[in-house]
């Protein structure tokens, strides 16, 4: 007799993705279905999709969902909670949504202790329009909007968005992760799951930022993208918890 | 019962519980009004930090199967428009307050009807429509605010209330309805699977242009329904008018004093009050066309709803045009002296 030890999460459709070779949101998509199927939550879980590569992230989750415009998904969940305070509600957002246009939606939805969670994928690019710059490239970084490298003079500096919502008494979890190998994503794992469980007891509001590849838009290739994520962006964007309110001092 | 009021009465008797908004002169009040009575209804008010905040809050409270509203006023509204585009394309049921005031731009603060392009022709990006109501009366608010949130639910369609700040702060008698206990049946809501097999999704997003087109086709469709049923109007000495007003809203109640005038002075003057402004009244009004002399159209506005009058009468009979703009409201003189003067053939301003 066989044992199955490792099959498609309940909460994750069968279906294959658009994602490129090398991107990080199938990992981070799994991980969060992984998570809802463990916490058994899949039933009164509500995901918000961003405007961005993850757009479609509702014909790959396998539970009720809304597309947002770009930037308001913090709103919508807002939105969404008030009218269901019981149900799991969860933003999955990219740099770009989060940290340029929808800058004003994310800082407010913390500042008022909004009771959801954001994923946000920090690849510090734009990805679907195809390669320009975000408010979390690093300085050099060249992009299509910033061939000539990101000059801090004309650019200014990249937003480090969880330090940002850290000052906020409403945000209670706040944790920067990376998925680049196998000991990273059970620690991502770890955190989502912590940031769900907060918000299943009713507590403030949460975010995990998971730093991410995008082999395309950086031109370059899986493997190496990998090794510009660590020697580049962690030093920049640190790994761990930013902010624990509900730890014991 | 001052009208701000009057409209938030009427949407917790229509069974709204989630207000989201933002302050902007001369909406405020309603938004005031909300903060104090939806925690007595164990609902919820949320003061958004934009507009543009607050109309994706109500698509979030929407989509998850809520009665919802938002109100603002005019450059608000212009904010507003990109989520009233995303609503319109979901097919969410909401209802939209607008107490509209002089633009454009930052404009005034008084009231005006220079909205009427951005409430009727959609106002944000891509084909479609809000259904808007236009109530001239502290009673009509109440009325139709009510009557709003029925049409939103019944269509899965926005329904705009157009008012202006004359009536927000106006003070009349008003009798509320009784407090709505039907439960509209929502089983598209995005609101957790619960047993259900098929996720529900929440979207305006059809990548492929054939489903998109025939997403539009569908919506089309819609509004031809709409269009067909929910014509509203009001018709007052239509029979033997030589000359026929079309006004809307306060300019309504200015107009109807100036042809009483106008009628004790022996003069076939009679009005065609659109309330619905979307779908307009177009089949009322070519009808008349068959009648009467002429049409004079009355805005606070360069001259918006004269465009759907002109296309109605389809060139069967001269459309004259008078309007003021800015926030100045018209005397019952001024509008008296206008009336006659296009009656008594001394032309006016508009027709071609």
């Amino acid at each position: 007799m066989t044992e199955k030890l490792f099959t498609r999460p309940k909460s994750l459709l069968d279906v294959p993705t658009h994602y490129c070779p090398g991107c990080y949101h199938g990992i981070i998509h799994r991980l969060i279905a992984e998570i809802i199927d463990e916490l058994h939550v899949q039933d009164y879980t509500i995901g918000i999709a961003p405007v961005g590569c993850s757009v479609l992230a509702y014909d790959y989750f396998n539970f009720d969902m809304f597309g947002a415009a770009h930037g308001r998904a913090p709103a919508v969940a807002t939105g969404v909670k008030r009218v269901h305070p019981d149900a799991l509600v969860f933003t999955y957002q990219g740099d770009g949504d989060l940290a340029a246009i929808g800058c004003a939606e994310i800082v407010h939805a913390a500042a008022r202790a909004e009771k959801f969670t954001t994923i946000f994928i920090n690849n510090a690019i734009y990805g679907m329009t195809g390669g320009q710059m975000a408010p979390t490239t690093l300085l050099s970084q060249r992009t299509n909007t910033s061939p000539y490298g990101r000059n801090s003079e004309a650019c200014g500096h990249p937003i480090r968005m969880s330090e940002m919502l850290a000052t906020l008494e409403g945000s209670i979890y706040l944790a920067r992760v990376s998925v680049h190998d196998a000991i990273h994503m059970t620690k991502a794992k770890r955190c989502i799951r912590k940031a769900f469980e907060l918000q299943l007891q009713g507590k403030g509001f949460s975010m995990i930022e998971v730093l991410a590849t995008c082999p395309t838009n950086w031109g370059m290739r899986p493997l190496q993208a990998v090794e510009w994520l660590k020697s580049e962006m962690i030093p920049y964007y640190p790994l761990g918890i930013i902010k624990d309110s509900t730890e014991v001092k | 019962m001052k009208g701000n009021e009057a409209i938030g009465e009427a949407a917790i008797a229509a069974g709204c519980r989630y207000y989201f908004g933002y302050p902007i002169t001369p909406q405020t009040e309603l938004a005031e009004y909300m903060a104090k009575r939806m925690p007595e209804v164990a609902g919820v008010f949320l003061q958004a930090e934009s507009e543009i905040a607050a109309i994706n809050m109500v698509y979030g409270a929407a989509g998850a199967g809520a009665r919802t509203m938002t109100s603002s006023s005019s450059p608000g509204i212009s904010l507003k428009q990109e989520g009233v585009s995303y609503i319109a394309g979901a097919e969410l049921p909401c209802v939209i307050v607008n107490i509209v005031r002089g633009g454009p731009g930052l404009g005034s603060i008084q009231p005006s009807q220079a909205d009427y392009f951005q409430a009727t022709k959609g106002g944000g990006h891509g084909d479609y429509r809000n259904i808007v109501l236009a109530p001239n009366s502290v009673q009509e608010l109440v009325d139709y605010t009510y009557l709003a949130f029925d049409l939103a639910d019944q269509y899965r369609n926005p329904v705009m209330i157009l008012g202006d700040g004359a009536l927000g702060q106006m003070m009349e008698p008003a009798v509320l309805p009784e407090t709505n206990q039907q439960v509209t049946d929502k089983p598209w809501a995005a609101c957790g699977l619960k047993g259900r097999r098929k996720p529900n999704i929440i979207n305006s997003l059809y990548l492929d242009p054939n489903r998109l087109e025939q997403h539009n086709l569908h919506l089309q469709h819609k509004y031809q329904l709409i269009e067909q049923s929910e014509v509203r109007y009001e018709e007052y000495h239509t029979e033997d008018a030589e000359l026929i007003i079309i006004a809307y809203g306060i300019t309504s109640r200015i107009a109807r004093t100036a042809i009483e005038k106008a009628r004790n002075a022996g003069r076939r003057i009679g009005m065609l009050r659109p309330i619905t402004l979307w779908p307009f009244p177009s089949r009322a009004i070519r009808e008349l066309a068959q009648k009467t002399k002429a049409f004079l159209a009355l805005e606070l506005s360069a001259g918006q709803m004269v465009e759907d009058v002109k296309l109605a009468v389809n060139g069967a009979r001269p459309v004259y045009f008078y309007g003021r703009m800015g926030g100045v409201i018209p005397s019952t003189q001024e509008l008296y002296e206008q009336m006659i003067q296009v009656i008594s053939g001394e032309g006016g301003k508009g027709d071609d």
